[in-house]
């Protein structure tokens, strides 16, 4: 047999059909959904009098629109208020189960899946929601779909699909202190550019992967898009098999085993074939920070901000252009030491216990500068209650920080948390896009480490220094 | 909608790797209908914080009126996946796009919604974007775009997309036709999950 890639092997067992002339119909193993992507989708199935064909393999919460402030508070928001309710209202018409704002394991849909074990090697898993990449890490095929498909999936469990070409992203060598997994996502992005993975699937491989912690994998996985890749995953391993043992919806006894069994013939061949390949040597990466409006604009930290006057493309030199105008900032100069406003640790890139604990460590015995505000959302109910458990609430509060309700928060900010127009914030999200935290905010996109080390200095600031 | 030709006007916004964000801004994305969302396109590029508009923004131009094939740079909808994209510029009349490239989410969702998206060569494109307002003619069933008067291009398109759109056939029915081989597949796999759990 050819020899396959972790991509072709997880394809090729969920082929249900694959007509000549027509694209195949895939398998959906999960479907994750939440509250701002399905609503026209359940009205489709009403319309048409169809059912969910698998509320078992269905399951929901509560992210993008949900307020961070105290549950006992009312939603203030009438229409974030009204689409919480039709979701609610959805999921008990068709028989699904719903993580609402009442439920210990709300949060958000791509912390909340891997933190109960719904998230398992080898599964096809969607949700309409472009970060569905993250359940890559645990060696799935994840990939965000639109509202028809959420449609398509509810009524059949299944998707029309083209398969998709396998980029292997390696990078090998020792992270130096200071620098995390949000590093080098983000060096990956800057080199290859927002579009450099479109029509593909990531294989991220190398040692520097391997030995990445499975919450650092899930931040790498999550950023596939940002490449322009739809799905990016892990082969999974003992990290995988580790993390996962014990958890709700894992296998448990001789399933366990025979699962284990199973999973460990996924990573891909020897000699499987690649369409492209990147390399990347972890050793000489630095902590990285995004200066424009798309997530590929990144530099390291000691890095001068890049002069369109050096850009030969047209096209590419007035995209650059109108992004440091937006953010106002001057190409030539250093981004370290620009004043912010706002930090943002929190996102279904960054929101884990680790990040948090990672962002502690920083502010521990320190005071987040009084020009800023800081906001710490922790992606989920359990990551919230284990924070408070190891005392990490009060470091934040005790610094100045203002420790949240789980939820998407202010990386998109639907939710009523956004920056004002003109604001500068470091934000731990995923997507620096105009308007993106608050119409007219400007974000400049970090690890946790950064961000805390900027919320305590009130600038850009390379963490190291505060080590 | 079956979709054969289009032949309209351009609007041309020379920007690349226009994300879905700048399309429909999230706040747009409470609603739980489509109704509505042709007010959110592009809205935050079109109008001034006072809610006027911007009087140097293409499509605030009155000459673009009832155009409906937009012409932007490479990479056009990455980020979000929302459908929300393809709605707002449905609603304003759209029904192609022309670009280098386009993220795959977006492409997808317009395919589905009857926005065809056209990739065409870096000269041809460049040929458009020197020339906003200018008449284009799209057929799908000979996937050709031509310049009146001008240069012309093929573009791909997948066979199946292709005849869903030109037959007007709606994806879910054929899906919904699959059924002998979904309930195969189920009765050969279980579950990959078992939320009873």
């Amino acid at each position: 047999m050819k020899p396959r890639t972790i991509v072709e092997k997880i394809w090729d067992s969920h082929v249900v059909a694959h007509p000549p002339g027509a694209p195949a119909l895939l398998y959906v193993d999960l479907h994750l959904v939440h509250e701002v992507t399905s609503p026209q989708a359940f009205t489709m199935l009403r319309e048409r009098g169809l059912k969910v064909r698998r509320p078992d393999l269905t399951i929901a919460t509560m992210d993008h629109s949900t307020p961070t402030t105290s549950r006992d508070l009312p939603i203030l928001d009438p229409i974030g208020r009204a689409q919480l309710e039709q979701m609610s209202k959805n999921c008990a018409d068709f028989g699904i189960r719903l993580y609402d704002l009442k439920s210990d394991k709300q949060g958000i849909v791509h912390v909340m899946g891997p933190e109960q074990g719904l998230t398992q090697p080898g599964m096809t898993i969607v949700c309409g929601d472009s970060h569905t990449a993250t359940h890559g890490a645990f060696g799935a095929l994840a990939f965000g779909i639109g509202t028809s498909q959420v449609g398509h999936v509810f009524a059949t469990q299944c998707l029309l699909q083209q398969p998709s070409k396998t980029y292997a992203v390696r990078v090998d060598g020792t992270l130096k202190p200071g620098v995390s997994a949000k590093d080098i996502i983000l060096a990956v992005i800057a080199k290859i550019g927002i579009g450099g993975g479109t029509g593909c699937v990531f294989e991220y491989l190398g040692s520097t992967i391997r030995g990445l912690s499975m919450e650092e994998r899930m931040t790498i996985c999550n950023m596939s898009i940002e490449g322009g890749a739809r799905a990016g995953l892990v082969a999974p391993d003992d990290t995988t098999y580790q993390y996962l043992h014990g958890r709700e919806f894992a296998p448990k006894g001789a399933a366990w085993e025979a699962a284990v069994a199973r999973w460990r013939q996924l990573p891909s061949d020897d000699g499987a074939e690649y369409a492209h390949e990147l390399r990347i040597d972890a050793s000489r990466l630095e902590p990285m920070v995004t200066f424009g409006t798309n997530p590929g604009m990144g530099i390291p930290i000691s890095a001068a901000i890049p002069d369109p006057a050096s850009v030969s493309d047209p096209l590419e030199r007035s995209d650059l252009t109108k992004a440091l105008k937006y953010m106002d900032l001057e190409p030539g100069k250093p981004l370290k030491g620009h004043p912010v406003n706002v930090v943002f640790v929190g996102s279904c890139t960054n929101s884990r216990i680790s990040d948090l604990r990672a962002a502690a460590s920083v502010i521990k015995g320190r005071k987040v500068n009084p020009k800023v505000r800081m906001l710490v959302v922790p992606g989920s109910q359990q990551v919230r209650q284990q924070a408070i458990a190891e005392g990490l609430d009060k470091i934040f509060r005790e610094a100045g920080a203002d420790f949240r309700e789980a939820g998407c928060s202010m990386c998109l900010a639907m939710n009523g948390d956004q920056l004002e127009p003109g604001e500068y914030s470091v934000s731990t999200s995923n997507r620096n896009f105009e308007g993106r935290q608050g119409k007219g905010g400007r974000t400049f996109l970090a690890s946790p480490l950064t961000a805390a080390a900027s919320a305590v200095t009130g600038v850009v600031t390379d963490v190291r220094s505060l080590l | 909608m079956k979709f054969e030709k289009v032949i309209s006007k351009t609007v041309v916004i020379p920007v690349e790797n226009i994300d879905t964000d700048q399309i429909i801004p999230a706040r747009y994305l409470k609603a739980i209908s489509k109704d509505g969302l042709g007010e959110g396109l592009f809205r935050d590029w079109r109008y001034n914080a006072d809610g006027t508009p911007k009087a140097d923004f293409p499509l605030n131009n009155p000459e673009a009126a009832g155009a409906q094939i937009l012409v932007a740079g490479d990479n056009f909808g990455c980020g979000s996946s929302r459908e929300h994209a393809p709605w707002a510029l449905t609603q304003n009349g759209f029904r192609a796009v022309i670009s280098t490239s386009f993220a795959d989410i977006f492409r997808g969702n317009a395919l589905k919604n009857g926005l065809l998206p056209v990739i065409v060569p870096a000269d041809f494109h460049a040929e458009l974007l020197k020339n906003p307002g200018a008449v284009v003619e799209i057929d799908l069933a000979s996937q050709t775009v031509k310049l009146a008067g001008g240069k012309s291009a093929e573009f791909p398109i997948d066979a199946f997309s292709k005849r869903c759109l030109l037959d007007g056939v709606d994806e879910l029915g054929y899906m919904l036709q699959q059924e002998a081989a979904i309930a195969a597949y189920e009765a050969a796999h279980p579950a990959a999950v078992n939320t009873a759990a």
